[in-house]
C-alpha cells in the first residue's frame, strides 16, 4: 500500500497488516511520527489495509 | 485494543507504559497533566502579566491554546502572545502567518519581533557569512530578544512550549559537554525571582512527550503539518534527540527516566551554584544580564552580524 511521509515529501510503497509492521518495514522509529489513517489519528496495533489512506507526520518540530 | 477508560476505539499508547487512550480520555490525560505541573509546581501566581513564547509550532500553539483556556475567567491574569521572527524563508514566514491567525481567532494579543529589525539582519542573511552552527548563534538572539521584550511588556512570567523531549535532550546536553551549572537552571519554573531583569519562565508542557503534544495538536485541529527548521538537522542537539529516540525505542520509559532522575537532583544543583547564579553581571553594552562582562549578543552583533 501506499503511505505518504511528510516529512519528506514522498511516497513509499509497503505491504504490512499493522502500524507497528509498516513501520518497521519502513525502519521509522515509532516515538518519531504520529500516524494518520483515513484523516485519523491511531495507535501502533491499528490495523491497515490496501483501502487505507495512511500518512506519516513527524513530531519533530525543532525551533 | 480498547480504551482504558471507556472501551473506545484508541488512538495513542502513551510513551512510557503499556496504557491506550481514546481521542477524548488522551485530550482529558493532556489537559490534566498541563494543569497539575501548573498546580504542583506553582507556575502560575495571582495577577501574573503572562508572555507567551509563541512560534506557530505545535508546541507553543497547544500552550497558548490551554494557558487562554485554564485561565478564563481569570481577570487578575494576563496574557500575551509573543512571536520571533528569525527570518528563516519558507519556514518561520510560514509559521507566522499561522500564528497570526490562530492569535485572531482565540482573541490573544500577539507581538512579533523580527531579527532584521532588532539586529540589522534576518538569521539567513547572517548565515550567508557566520559559518558556526546556526542554532548556537540563533538560540543566543531568540533568548535575548524574549528576554528584553518580556521586561519590556512588564511581564512577570514568560511561558515556553518546551516538553519532555526538549528538556531530556538539554539535560544530556549539558552533561554531554560538562555544562552541570546551565542544568541548575532547567525545571518547570526558572530564573531568579529577586532579579528584575531576568524574568522566570515557565514549562506547563514539561512533562509531556513531543508526540503527545503533536497528537494532542492534531486531534485539536490546530495544524496538520509541521514544519522542520531547516537548520535544525546540523545541530548538536539534533544528534542528542535522534540517540535519545533510538534509545526509547528499544527501552521504553528512557526519556522520562532522564527527567525524574534529574528533578531528584535537581534541588542539589541549585544549592549547589545558588551564588553562581546570582552572580549575575550586565552587559557593559546593553545592560542585559549575562554572565560575563559583555552579554553573547552585543559580541555576535559587533563581530559576526556586523560584517
Ligand atoms: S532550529 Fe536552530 S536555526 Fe532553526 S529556529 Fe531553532 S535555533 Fe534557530
Ligand atoms: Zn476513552
Ligand atoms: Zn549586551
Amino acid at each position: 500500500m501506499k503511505i505518504y511521509l511528510e516529512k519528506t515529501n514522498e511516497y513509499k510503497d509497503v505491504e504490512a497488516s499493522t502500524v507497528k509492521e509498516l513501520l518497521a518495514k519502513l525502519k521509522i522509529n515509532p516515538t518519531t511520527v504520529i500516524v494518520i489513517k483515513n484523516n485519523e489519528l491511531v495507535s501502533e496495533d491499528d490495523k491497515v489495509s490496501n483501502k487505507d489512506e495512511i500518512k506519516l507526520l513527524s513530531v519533530i518540530s525543532g525551533g | 485494543m480498547v480504551c482504558k477508560n471507556c472501551q473506545e476505539r484508541p488512538v495513542i499508547k502513551l510513551t512510557n507504559s503499556n496504557i491506550y487512550l481514546c481521542k477524548n480520555c488522551f485530550i482529558k490525560y493532556f489537559e490534566k497533566k498541563v494543569k497539575k505541573t501548573i498546580s504542583d509546581y506553582k507556575l502560575i501566581e495571582k495577577n501574573d502579566n503572562i508572555i507567551i513564547a509563541t512560534s506557530g509550532g505545535k508546541d507553543s500553539t497547544s500552550l497558548l491554546y490551554l494557558l487562554k483556556k485554564i485561565l478564563k475567567g481569570r481577570k487578575d491574569i494576563k496574557i500575551i502572545a509573543i512571536a520571533i521572527d528569525e527570518g528563516i524563508h519558507n519556514y518561520r514566514d510560514k509559521s507566522l502567518e499561522f500564528l497570526k491567525i490562530f492569535c485572531q481567532e482565540h482573541e490573544v494579543e500577539l507581538k512579533i519581533f523580527s531579527y532584521k529589525e532588532e539586529f540589522g539582519k534576518s538569521l539567513d542573511e547572517i548565515l550567508k557569512t557566520y559559518k558556526g552552527i546556526p542554532c548556537s548563534i540563533c538560540g543566543v538572539l531568540r533568548r535575548y530578544l524574549l528576554n528584553k521584550k518580556s521586561k519590556e511588556l512588564k511581564a512577570t512570567k514568560l511561558a515556553t512550549g518546551h516538553n519532555l523531549d526538549d528538556e531530556a535532550q538539554s539535560i544530556v546536553m549539558n552533561y554531554f559537554k560538562n555544562n552541570i551549572k546551565i542544568s541548575a537552571r532547567l525545571g518547570p519554573i526558572t530564573g531568579i525571582k529577586k532579579d528584575e531583569k531576568f524574568i522566570p519562565r515557565i514549562k506547563p508542557l514539561y512533562f509531556l512527550t513531543e508526540k503527545e503534544v503533536t497528537a494532542y495538536a492534531f486531534l485539536k485541529g490546530f495544524m496538520d503539518k509541521f514544519n522542520e527548521c531547516p537548520n535544525s538537522p546540523y545541530s548538536y542537539r539534533g544528534q542528542i534527540r535522534d540517540m535519545l529516540n533510538d534509545f526509547e525505542a528499544k527501552y521504553p520509559g528512557t526519556k522520562h527516566s532522564i527527567i525524574m532522575s534529574f528533578l531528584e537532583l535537581l534541588p542539589v544543583l541549585k544549592e549547589n551554584y545558588r551564588n553562581n547564579l546570582h552572580a549575575i553581571n550586565y552587559c557593559v553594552s546593553c545592560s542585559e544580564p549575562c554572565s560575563q562582562k559583555e552579554c553573547k549578543t552585543c559580541k555576535y552583533i559587533k563581530t559576526v552580524i556586523k560584517l
